[in-house]
């Protein structure tokens, strides 16, 4: 069944629903005022490249790209980590996870 | 019966992904990634990566929604006082995305690829790349240095982790 599905999806619909799914996760980096909602839009837009790098490695039988989504896979936890540690340093300091206060290194 | 499911996971993993970005309440925004994340992670069985598909559901279902969550009650976020940005910002953000869009499946259509599909058919196609057994050959054959590397990575974001959230300064 599952080499079935493999045959008749094409591959452009994958490259559609990541090229969806990465446009969505940009729109949430620049609507949204909340730290925490711009890290999830980031942590979207990840996914959708790793759908596609899966979609690839299986539509051409190479194991490589699978190995690349789970390097990113590892680089995203470490990356989550790292930046919710910073998000709740900025809310220790100013109260607040908008974004439009933290514009002190904007010039 | 099999495709039916691809486009049932695509619509729910994009409807979810909207709600991300679209509802007030950061923990609902939590709850709808976590539904986008099993989306994806069942696009990857479809795609017969096993591997991967547990290896997501661990790590980002698992793993990273509790943290979000964890750091959403900590901080008291889960109330509706975000205080919005105009609608004009809202408007250029939706047009400024919506152009990307346009732009990478314009570029996609206009390179036209169509080598990718065909690769399928030869003889020395394997479908059984995605199960842990033969991923694991070729992550620690292959791939064994950046695998070690990384554990590096995951120890000084630990300590990167602990010295950033710690209370009083050393």
């Amino acid at each position: 069944m599952l080499t079935q599905t493999l045959k008749t999806i094409p591959i452009e619909h994958y490259i559609y629903l990541s090229s969806i799914l990465f446009a969505i996760g940009v729109l949430g980096v620049l609507i949204r005022r909340n730290a925490i909602i711009i890290f999830m839009s980031i942590e979207l837009m990840l996914n959708a490249v790793t759908l596609l790098l899966a979609a690839f490695s299986t539509y051409r039988s190479d194991a490589a790209g699978q190995v690349f989504v789970f390097f990113i896979m590892v680089v995203a936890a470490a990356e989550v980590a790292v930046g919710l540690a910073i998000i709740v340093m900025i809310f220790r300091n100013i109260k607040s996870i908008d974004i439009n206060l933290l514009n002190k290194l904007k010039w | 019966m099999a495709p039916y499911f691809f486009y049932f996971l695509a619509f729910l993993s994009i409807l979810s992904a909207l709600m991300v970005v679209f509802s007030k309440n950061p923990v609902y925004s939590v709850l709808y990634l976590v539904i986008t994340f099993f989306s994806i992670a069942g696009q990857y069985i479809l795609l017969n990566a096993q591997f991967l598909a547990a290896v997501h559901v661990i790590v980002y279902a698992g793993a990273i929604m509790v943290l979000f969550l964890f750091v959403v009650m900590l901080l008291n976020l889960n109330k509706e006082l975000e205080p919005h940005k105009s609608s004009l910002l809202k408007l250029s953000g939706v047009i400024a995305a919506g152009l990307l869009l346009v732009t990478i499946v314009g570029s996609y259509r206009g390179a036209a690829v169509q080598v990718v599909g065909s690769a399928m058919d030869t003889p020395t196609y394997d479908n059984q790349i995605g199960l842990v057994k033969n991923l694991g050959k070729v992550l620690f054959g292959d791939f064994l240095l950046p695998f070690e590397i990384s554990s590096v990575l995951f120890l000084s974001a630990m300590v990167g982790a602990v010295m950033l959230g710690k209370k009083d300064k050393v």
